[in-house]
C-alpha cells in the first residue's frame, strides 16, 4: 500500500485555485522531494495531506486513510515540522518532548520509552535541560524532528527543513532522514536546496499549481527536451579554465559554454563528437585534464521546465 | 474522538510557561493590588473642605465703612462650621472675585450684595449670590446643596426665632455604608475592574504568542482538539484569577477596613463564573488578534466599556436607555452587583444566582465562538 496518493487534488480560494489538479503516488519509506517556486502551492499541498486545510476536489488518502473523510485520524498519525521548528523557547528540552508526547495521548510509562527512545536516535543526551531558545539552529532542528516522531508516525512532512541552517547541521539531519527512512518511515520534504534535491529518492516539481515532472532525480534529468536535440553536454577540466572557455566559445559547434568552478560546461552539437572537440580544443593549446559527458543538473531540469511551462501559460 | 484530548499537556505546558517568567507572572499578580492601593487611597468622593472666596458688600450701606455686616457675617459663621467649605479668602471686587474663580483656587464664591443686610432688616427677600465651580459635578451638586440647605435654615430661623422647634425634621439613615467610606463603595465594584487585567489580558496574550512564534500553526497538525486547547490555555489563569480575588478581599478586607457583610466563599465562588467568562473573552479576542499590540487594543475596547457601563463609576439607573440595554450584556455590570451584593449589603445565592447564571451561560456562549472562530482560523 502505498504511503500517499493523491488523486487530481484541488484547492481553490475564491477565484484562485492555488492547487490545479495533481496527482502523485509516494511509497512507503521514500523521501519524496516535493519542489517548486515560492507561491506555487507547496504550502497548500502539503495542508490538505495533513488534514487542516480542506479539499476543493480530487482524494487524498495517507496512510491508508482517506484525508477527506476522517482528517483527525491522519493527523493523529502523521508528524509535521515547519522551518519555523515550532518549539517553546522558554521549555527545556525535555519539557518540549514532554509535551509534545502528551499531545499525541502518550502518558506514563509508554511517554517515558517513547522519549528515551528519541533522545538516543537524535543524541540530545547533553542538552536535556537547556532552554530550547538557547539551542543552536542544528539542534532546534533536530529536536523539532524528534518532537514529531515522538509519536510513532509512518508519514513525516517536513516543510523547508533545512532553511537558515548550516552546510554541517544540514548533512547530518539528511543522514538521520536516510536512516530513519530505512525504517519505513516515508518522508515528504519541500525544500530549495538542488543537493537536497539529489539526495530525495522521488521528486515532484509544481509550478503554479501543476505538477510538471515526477520521477526520480536521474529520470528527471534525462526528461527530453531538457538537453536540446541533437546535441550534448560535456564537462571539460583544463588548466587555465578562462583561456579554454575563450577557445570553446570559437568553436561553432559549441552552443553555450560556462565556467564551473575549474571546469567547463558546454552544450555541444551531435556533428561534433566528444574526440573530435578535444582534438580541436589541444590544437588551439588548451591543456585538458579531464573531459566527462555530463546529465543536465536538476536546477537545469527545473529552470527549463519552467520556462517551457510558462510559455504555454502565456500562449494560452 | 476525545473531545479532550491534549487538555493535559497544555494545562501541562501553560503552568510551565508561567512558572518561567515567574516575573510577569508575580507582576500580573500585584498589578491589580497596586492599583487597589492606589483608587482606596485617592478616591475619595465625599465633598470636604472646598474653598471658598467670599466677596461681601454688605457692609458699605450700613455706612460704618467696614466690610460686611452682622447678618452676613452669621451666614458666613454657619458656611465656615459646615465641613463643606473652606473659606481661605476675603475679595473686595467683582474683578477678584471672578479670577479666583477662573485660577481654580476658589471653587466657590459667596457674594453678598450692598442691599443685603438693609433688605433683611426691612424683612424684605434678601438675596446671596453663590458661584459654583461646575467642572467637577460632584463638588458643585454638593456646594449647591449645601448653601441652599443654609439659607433655607437661616430664613426659618428668621421666621421662627432662635428657640422654636421645626414642624419637620428628616432624619436619613444611609444603609450599608453608615459612614458613607468611599472605599466601601469604591473597592468591591473595582474588584470587578481588576479581574479583567488577569484574565482577559493574559489569556488573549498567551494564544496570540503562540501565532506570533508558529506553534499554534504546529498544535493546528497534532490531533489536539480546539475545545481542549482552549480549556487547556484558560485554566491556569483561571487558578491566578481565583487567587487574585481572595488576595483583593483579604487586602480589602485587612488595609481598608471594608467589612464583608455576606459570605466571603460565595463570592469567590460566584466570581469564578465572572473569571470563566473574562477567560473566554481572552480567547475570543486571541482568535481576532494577530500580534500582542493587537490583542493589546482590542483589550482595550473591551476593558473601557466594562468600566463605563458597569455601574461601577456612574450609575446604571441614569444611562440613556440604549446604554443601559448594552450594560447587560458587559459582564462586569454583573460581577459589580455580586460584588456589592456580597460585601455591602449581605446578600446571599437566593439574591444573586441570576447574575451568576448570566455570567456562566455568557461565558459558555463567548466559549463556542471562539471554538467555532478557532476552527475556521485552521482553514
Amino acid at each position: 500500500m502505498a504511503a500517499i496518493i493523491a488523486d487530481n487534488l484541488v484547492r481553490r480560494f475564491d477565484a484562485f485555485t492555488a492547487v490545479d489538479g495533481i496527482s502523485f503516488t509516494v511509497q512507503p519509506g521514500e523521501i519524496f522531494g516535493f519542489l517548486g517556486p515560492n507561491g506555487s502551492g507547496k504550502t497548500v499541498t502539503i495542508k490538505m495531506l495533513c488534514g487542516i486545510l480542506p479539499l476543493s476536489g480530487g482524494t487524498a488518502h495517507v496512510d491508508g486513510i482517506d484525508v477527506g473523510q476522517d482528517p483527525d485520524a491522519v493527523r493523529a498519525r502523521i508528524g509535521y515540522m515547519s522551518q519555523k521548528f515550532a518549539l517553546y523557547d522558554d521549555l527545556t528540552v525535555r519539557e518540549n518532548l514532554r509535551f509534545y508526547g502528551m499531545v499525541y495521548d502518550l502518558y506514563g510509562r509508554r511517554l517515558e520509552r517513547r522519549m528515551d527512545d528519541i533522545i538516543a536516535r537524535i543524541n540530545i543526551e547533553t542538552y536535556l535541560g537547556r532552554q530550547a531558545g538557547k539551542l543552536s539552529g542544528g539542534w532546534k532542528q533536530r529536536l523539532a524532528l524528534g518532537c514529531a516522531l515522538l509519536h510513532e508516525p509512518t508519514v513525516l512532512f517536513l516543510d523547508e527543513p533545512t532553511a537558515g541552517i548550516d552546510p554541517v547541521a544540514r548533512r547530518q539531519l539528511w543522514d538521520l532522514l536516510f536512516e530513519l527512512s530505512g525504517h519505513g518511515i516515508t518522508f515528504f520534504v519541500t525544500t530549495h536546496y538542488m543537493d537536497e534535491a539529489e539526495r530525495c529518492s522521488h521528486l515532484a516539481y509544481i509550478y503554479y499549481g501543476r505538477i510538471i515532472a515526477d520521477g526520480t532525480p536521474a529520470e528527471l534529468r534525462r526528461l527530453p527536451g531538457i538537453t536540446p536535440e541533437r546535441t550534448y553536454r560535456l564537462e571539460i577540466t583544463a588548466g587555465e579554465v578562462t583561456a579554454a572557455l575563450r577557445q570553446a566559445r570559437q568553436i561553432p559547434a559549441v552552443r553555450s559554454a560556462t565556467i564551473f568552478g575549474r571546469s567547463i560546461h558546454a552544450l555541444v552539437d551531435d556533428a561534433c563528437p566528444q574526440d573530435q572537440l578535444t582534438q580541436m580544443l589541444t590544437h588551439s593549446g588548451v591543456k585538458i585534464e579531464e573531459v566527462r559527458t555530463l546529465l543536465p543538473s536538476l536546477e537545469d531540469v527545473f529552470v527549463e521546465l519552467s520556462e517551457r511551462r510558462q510559455k504555454e501559460l502565456e500562449a494560452a | 474522538m476525545n473531545p479532550m484530548l491534549g487538555f493535559r499537556a497544555m494545562v501541562y505546558k501553560e503552568v510551565l510557561h508561567a512558572l518561567r517568567d515567574r516575573f510577569a507572572l508575580i507582576f500580573a499578580f500585584m498589578m491589580p493590588l497596586f492599583q487597589m492601593v492606589i483608587l482606596g487611597f485617592a478616591v475619595d468622593t465625599n465633598v470636604r473642605q472646598v474653598p471658598t472666596a467670599i466677596f461681601d458688600q454688605s457692609g458699605l450701606t450700613s455706612g460704618d465703612g467696614t466690610a460686611g455686616s452682622s447678618a452676613s457675617r452669621e451666614f458666613i459663621d454657619r458656611l465656615r462650621n459646615a465641613d463643606t467649605f473652606h473659606v481661605y479668602k476675603f475679595v473686595h471686587s467683582d474683578a477678584e472675585m471672578n479670577e479666583e474663580m477662573v485660577a481654580g483656587r476658589a471653587r466657590v464664591a459667596v457674594k453678598f450684595p450692598p442691599e443685603f443686610a438693609r433688605d433683611l432688616l426691612r424683612g424684605e427677600t434678601a438675596q446671596v449670590l453663590v458661584l459654583v465651580d461646575g467642572s467637577d459635578s460632584s463638588v458643585a451638586g454638593q456646594a449647591v446643596t449645601v448653601t441652599g440647605q443654609i439659607g433655607l435654615d437661616e430664613s426659618l430661623r428668621r421666621l421662627l426665632g432662635e428657640q422654636a422647634a421645626r414642624p419637620i425634621e428628616v432624619r436619613p439613615k444611609i444603609m450599608f455604608n453608615p459612614a458613607s467610606r468611599s472605599p466601601n463603595f469604591f473597592l468591591p465594584g473595582m474588584v470587578a475592574i481588576l479581574l479583567i487585567f488577569v484574565t482577559t489580558m493574559l489569556t488573549a496574550f498567551s494564544v496570540v504568542r503562540e501565532k506570533e512564534r508558529g506553534t499554534l500553526e504546529q498544535l493546528l497538525v497534532t490531533p489536539v482538539r480546539p475545545l481542549a486547547l482552549m480549556l487547556g490555555k484558560i485554566t491556569p489563569y483561571f487558578a491566578l484569577g481565583v487567587a487574585e480575588v481572595c488576595a483583593l478581599l483579604l487586602f480589602m478586607n485587612f488595609v481598608f477596613e471594608v467589612p464583608i457583610h455576606g459570605n466571603p466563599l460565595l463570592l469567590t465562588l460566584l466570581s469564578s463564573c465572572y473569571l470563566f467568562v473574562n477567560l473566554t473573552i481572552g480567547v475570543l479576542i486571541s482568535t481576532k488578534a494577530n500580534s500582542q499590540a493587537e490583542a493589546m487594543q482590542l483589550a482595550m475596547m473591551i476593558m473601557l466599556p466594562s468600566i463605563f457601563l458597569s455601574g461601577y463609576i456612574f450609575p446604571r439607573d441614569n444611562m440613556p436607555w440604549i446604554f443601559f440595554g448594552l450594560s447587560y450584556l458587559v459582564p462586569a455590570t454583573y460581577m459589580v452587583n455580586i460584588s456589592r451584593g456580597v460585601i455591602l449589603r449581605g446578600a446571599g445565592p437566593a439574591e444573586l444566582w441570576l447574575d451568576a447564571l448570566v455570567l456562566f451561560v455568557l461565558g459558555v456562549v463567548v466559549l463556542l465562538l471562539a471554538v467555532r472562530r478557532f476552527k475556521s482560523m485552521i482553514v
